[in-house]
């Protein structure tokens, strides 16, 4: 790529072609303020925080939007540039609430960091806020309006990243709000509660709906068995809250921390994920050899990829696995093979889920399936986040935690099982069985490498002794249509398929960047939570789902077979066209 | 064919919502009654620009000015003017009682104008594209397709030194330069046909009398830049010069001026309309481009420019209405002959609405370097009611207050800038001693603030915030702080708005800061305003040894507040009182006082 030069204060620095000011000012190690602007987003220019200065111009162009030219002059700071920054700063306090002390950003707030930076100690201007009420409508997230900057970015994930278009800019002037398009309610909007906006908003204007207090008391519950189980993702990024790095993996931390708050028995979603693959590898290996059921099969882990389908490609409902999710097959054995095997009634049995993502708490109340032990599956599903600021209020020193072990009946697990967090991780495990279920014998290499990594689609051809399988695997709703238009205009022409097995999750990156986790996610992050899961996979000494003994004895003792009548009356489910702006 | 006579109407919006289309219907009728049709054609033009005075019909050739016409003089007007060959006196314009009519261009609201863009207008039918070629129309596109390169027209618009007449002033020839020198298929050429600041209609006006000169310059600046399609983005409110532009187009299109193979030359060029929904916003380029793109009309970060991604980032020349109109002049008659007009840095002429507290309001185009005092006493007549003059505010909302000791100045980009104020696209409103500079400035930053996107943090708070202050001060609750606050935003809004939009609102408080501090100070030191206009600091009171009871102010009042026997001193309510200044304005007596 060219490089250019420019001079950032005076000092020379060569960036590539391209570069925005924004970014080769943190070459330089100068930190622009910035409140809109988001390395996942396009540069939207909103704020004005970032206003700098170029030779030559009396103008005070955006540093997150303007390219750097070559041989340009950028002062970033000056007393004239400070002033209009503190002003603009001090004109956005004067239309947020000072709730500071009671707000779930308290300490994460990106406007409460940069008030403090500027050392904002009085506010010239008069309040002003808008009396907009909370919207709560969703099981997952919250709208609160009032706290909004309207810097723009959960319109723009919504819209950019998701293609979903539920969040909309309405009205205009200092009337302006975000809010689901066509002003209705967030849960009868196409929201998908994938949480983007959430994890992407500065403030505390959109947030998951805290369910910690319902965990609390359930603990303290001497009359129930609190059981928890904590996914793929949420190990390699909860520890970014007690200052480890992205991607550290803190599985036995985890283990001993929620034992501390009281938890009885603690499960592994993993497991879940290798009993998901046993169910979703049959079942492609029934569609994709013996020709029953329809290809490609599409996964359907991700509970706002099947809440999108519903809406907007309910005709493609056979393509879908009907494969529970691993958070609810290993909540529907909780309380049934394990409830039966301790002699307990599913009733007793109180089910948390720890889950990098805000979609689960839509996922456990979605239909009547997630309710197949006779009881609710899952009674609370909460965050990273929220298990975090649990672990902090109950004084637990997290990073100085001795390693603990889950409890064995569904809390083993295989590195097929952990690589679920990323995209492309259901497809490898998935491949990994299937191919040994195809062909009768494990592949010499365990991975799949052509499945990996951060590229929107990615496409594979596999061979499975001579029988080439077709793969895809799309993250970010936006690159899903790429995928399956080409899959409809096949089927339309009657041409061969382009995929037989594709994977979709809804957030980049896959659940290690999911709605609920730790703020603060960018790819450098997102890469290094991917690289602490096949790392996970890699010290395995079991790598395949097939090989998990736990998953043998539970099919043995209780299910029978892959695909068996108890199978689909516990582990499978069922899918509706659920039309979107139809009140 | 020739017609010995003919009868002009003035079919601009102005005169059309005072029943134009009746008189030119009417005049028709009886021209065919009274079989003149061989002899007498009525014509509905576009705006003649003396608005004060309409509906107007002018007689060629014997120049006869007829004002404030209504559908029921027809059948005098064609028996008299037209079958008797005489005038009619009730309906000519006479400048005072004691002078005779006047021939048009003695008239004094015309005499020291000069009509560039406004050739046609008022000359010709819009709807028909013929009178627009007989006047020498589509010849300057001809000429460029068959006589000259891309390069030879971007100098010629160069040495024209033509310059954006949308408010930013930017040389056109360097804008059409950067978009051709791209490399990148498909182009655009926009043009902004979304006039939104209050009181200004030049590109309506123009879009309404002249819809081909528009589109012909945007063919040749297809032709140059090598854009195939062009969009004229135009708010929905503005249905006739909709109506005449949708005309026009279809009547290029069969001519062979627009669509496949213009002239056989090889050249495709056509033209789309696009309709804005009113926001003022959709003006900024940027926004108006997101707009035509389907999406909210928000102003996106520039650079990068719409000269080089523009229209779904592709190279754009957007240009607005004005500009487009003066291009096809200077292909025809050369940039030697444009460079004549004007001044130095600003050539050419500039078309204003002139509004206000004026005798003659209407629609004017002066070359460059005309002051501001001709504007204002010629060409306008003077302040209406012999009030006295105060300011004149140009570039509506993103505009300044002019002060009357710079009356002098003579208008162009660089002069108008030097007063903290701008060519803005070409309003102008002029304010009297009853106008209260606070609460004007107040005015224009309620319309910002009303039409702000929302989308940046300066211009959406900021704004919002200076209005309040405004607003405290006008109700006599300001404070000096607040002066030193609304600096303080204004600065920056000014600096960190995202588009001109933001930049520029804060532009009549400070000028009006700047040149009428000493209102400013009134309302705030004494709670009193200096021009009697601010409601809640004025107090209307009866003096009782100059009231002689003759009740016209108490029946006038509109809210019965007003008490008193016949013949006896009158009073006023003031719980009830809404300072409207009725009363005030009534009184023959002089007994009611403004305090």
């Amino acid at each position: 790529m060219k490089k250019i030069n420019c001079t950032i204060n005076g000092t020379p620095i060569q960036v590539a072609e391209g570069t925005s000011i924004y970014k080769a000012a943190r070459q330089a190690k100068v930190k622009i303020p910035a409140l809109c602007y988001h390395p996942d987003l396009p540069a939207w220019g909103a704020c004005g925080m970032c206003a700098v200065k170029i030779e030559g111009s009396n103008k005070m162009p955006r540093a997150c939007a303007t390219e750097v030219q070559d041989g340009m002059s950028i002062i970033t700071h000056d007393p004239e540039l400070q002033e209009v920054r503190r002003s603009t700063l001090q004109l956005i306090l004067s239309t947020h609430p000072n709730s500071c002390l009671t707000c779930a950003r308290n300490q994460t707030c990106e406007l409460q960091e940069l008030a403090a930076e500027f050392g904002v100690r009085d506010m010239p201007f008069k309040m002003d806020l808008q009396d907009i009420p909370q919207d709560d409508s969703t099981p997952s997230i919250v709208l609160n309006p009032e706290k909004c900057v309207k810097c723009g970015r959960c319109v723009n994930v919504c819209q950019e990243m998701q293609s979903v278009y539920a969040l909309e800019f309405l009205d205009r002037g200092h009337e302006v709000r975000m809010a689901p398009a066509a002003d209705v309610l967030l849960n009868d909007s196409p929201c998908i509660k994938c949480g983007q906006c959430s994890a992407h908003c500065p403030v505390g204007a959109i947030f998951e709906r805290d369910e910690t207090s319902k965990v609390l008391r359930a603990v303290r519950d001497e009359g129930l068995t609190t059981v928890v189980q904590i996914a793929p993702a949420v190990r390699v990024a909860l520890g970014e809250a007690f200052d480890m790095e992205p991607g550290e993996l803190s599985t036995g931390k985890i283990y001993a921390a929620l034992r501390r708050l009281g938890f009885d028995v603690v499960f592994d979603t993993n497991f879940g994920a290798d009993l998901t693959i046993m169910e979703e590898g049959t079942e492609f290996v029934r569609r994709f050899v013996n020709g029953e059921g329809e290809l490609p099969q599409i996964t359907t882990c991700c509970p706002s990829w099947v809440d999108y389908m519903e809406k907007f490609y309910s005709d493609m409902i056979p393509l879908f696995s009907t494969a529970k999710s691993p958070q609810m097959m290993l909540a529907a054995m909780t309380k049934t093979y394990y409830a039966e095997q301790q002699n307990l009634k599913a009733d007793d049995i109180f089910h948390v889920s720890v889950m990098p993502c805000t979609s689960k708490k839509y996922e456990i109340v979605r239909d009547e399936n997630m309710y197949s032990s006779g009881s609710q599956d899952i009674d609370v599903s909460i965050t990273t986040r929220e298990l975090a600021r649990m672990i902090k209020s109950a004084g637990i020193n997290f990073a100085e935690l001795s390693d603990e072990e889950a409890d064995r009946a569904l809390g083993l697990y295989t590195g097929a099982g952990t690589i679920f967090g990323a995209t492309g991780g259901v497809m490898e495990a998935a491949l990994r069985t299937a191919y040994h279920l195809v062909t009768g014998a494990d592949r010499d290499k365990v991975e799949f490498q052509e499945v990996r990594g951060l590229e929107g689609v990615r496409e594979a051809k596999v061979d499975f002794q001579g029988t080439e399988v077709r793969v895809a695997v799309a993250h970010s709703i936006s690159n899903v249509s790429k995928v399956l238009e080409q899959v409809k205009e096949a089927k339309a022409k009657g041409e061969e398929l382009p995929y037989h097995f594709i994977e979709v999750m809804a957030c980049p990156g896959g659940c290690i960047s999911g709605g609920g986790q730790p703020y603060g996610t960018t790819n450098v992050v997102r890469r290094k939570r991917i690289k602490g899961l096949y790392a996970d996979d890699t010290d395995r000494q079991l790598r395949m789902s097939h090989h998990n003994p736990a998953i043998a004895e539970l099919y043995e003792n209780f299910l029978g077979e892959p695909l068996s009548e108890k199978s689909h009356h516990y582990l499978h489910t069922s899918y509706t066209s659920r039309p979107v702006y139809n009140k | 064919m020739a017609f010995k006579q003919y009868v002009l109407v003035c079919g601009g919006t102005g005169c059309e919502s005072s029943d134009a289309d009746g008189i030119y219907r009417n005049l028709q009728k009886e021209v065919e009654k009274q079989q003149l049709e061989q002899d007498v054609q009525v014509v509905k033009t576009g705006c003649f620009g003396f608005c004060e005075r309409g509906p107007i019909v002018k007689v060629l050739p014997e120049e006869s000015f007829y004002v404030d016409v209504t559908a029921q003089d027809a059948e005098e007007l064609v028996t008299e003017q037209c079958l008797k060959g005489r005038q009619v006196p009730r309906l000519l314009y006479r400048e005072d009682e004691s002078k005779e009519h006047a021939r048009i261009e003695d008239i004094s609201f015309y005499q020291k104008q000069f009509r560039v863009v406004l050739r046609n207008c008022g000359f010709i039918d819009p709807e028909n594209i013929e009178e627009y070629v007989a006047r020498d129309g589509y010849q300057a596109l001809e000429k460029v397709l068959f006589e000259m390169s891309p390069d030879e027209v971007i100098e010629e618009l160069k040495a024209s030194g033509l310059r954006g007449r949308g408010g930013a002033g930017f040389p056109t020839g360097m804008k059409w330069n950067f978009t051709k020198q791209v490399e990148d298929a498909p182009k655009y050429v926009v043009c902004n046909a979304d006039e939104g600041d209050p009181g200004a209609y030049m590109d309506r006006s123009t879009l309404e009398g002249d819809p081909h000169s528009v589109l012909e310059a945007m063919a040749i600046a297809g032709y140059t830049v090598g854009a195939n399609q062009g969009y004229v983005y135009v708010r929905a409110e503005y249905p006739i010069a909709i109506d005449r532009l949708r005309i026009a187009i279809r009547q290029a299109q069969e001519y062979g001026l627009l669509g496949e193979d213009i002239l056989g030359s090889g050249f495709t060029f056509n033209v789309e309309i696009r309709l804005g929904a009113g926001a003022f916003v959709c003006g900024e380029e940027t926004a108006l481009l997101a707009s035509i793109e389907g999406e909210r009309g928000m102003p996106r970060p520039r650079p990068p420019f719409p000269a080089v991604k523009g229209l779904w980032q592709q190279p754009t020349v957007i240009n607005n209405v004005e500009t487009f109109a003066n291009v096809p002049v200077i292909i025809t008659r050369g940039s030697d002959w444009y460079t004549k007009i004007g001044t130095e840095k600003s050539r050419g002429t500039k078309v204003f609405a002139l509004t206000g507290k004026i005798n003659n309001s209407g629609l004017i185009e002066v070359p460059m370097g005309t002051t501001l005092r001709d504007i204002v006493y010629n060409i306008g007549g003077g302040i209406a009611n012999g009030k006295e003059f105060k300011a004149i505010q140009s570039g509506g909302p993103s505009g300044g207050m002019i002060r009357a000791e710079y009356l002098d100045t003579p208008i162009d980009y660089e002069h108008l800038q030097e007063l903290g104020s701008i060519m803005g696209s070409g309003g102008l409103i002029v304010m009297d001693e009853d106008d209260c500079m606070v609460d004007v400035a107040k005015f224009y930053l309620g319309f910002t603030v009303e039409e702000s996107c929302g989308k940046c943090a300066p211009c959406r708070v900021g704004g919002k915030k200076m209005y309040d202050i405004l607003d405290r001060i006008t109700k006599g609750q300001g404070t000096m702080e607040d002066l030193d606050r609304m600096d303080t935003i204004g600065f920056s809004m000014q600096r960190a708005s995202l588009c001109g939009l933001g930049q520029t609102a804060p532009n009549p408080v400070m000028s009006s800061l700047k040149y009428f501090k000493d209102e400013y100070l009134a309302h705030i030191h004494e709670q009193s305003c200096p021009a009697g206009h601010c409601k809640d600091l004025v107090k209307f009171t009866i003096l009782p040894d100059k009231c002689i009871g003759c009740t016209l102010c108490a029946r006038n009042c509109p809210v019965n507040c007003i008490s008193g026997e016949r013949k006896q001193t009158h009073v006023i309510d003031q719980d009830r009182c809404i300072k409207c200044g009725m009363c005030y304005q009534v009184c023959k007596f002089d007994a009611v006082v403004r305090q």
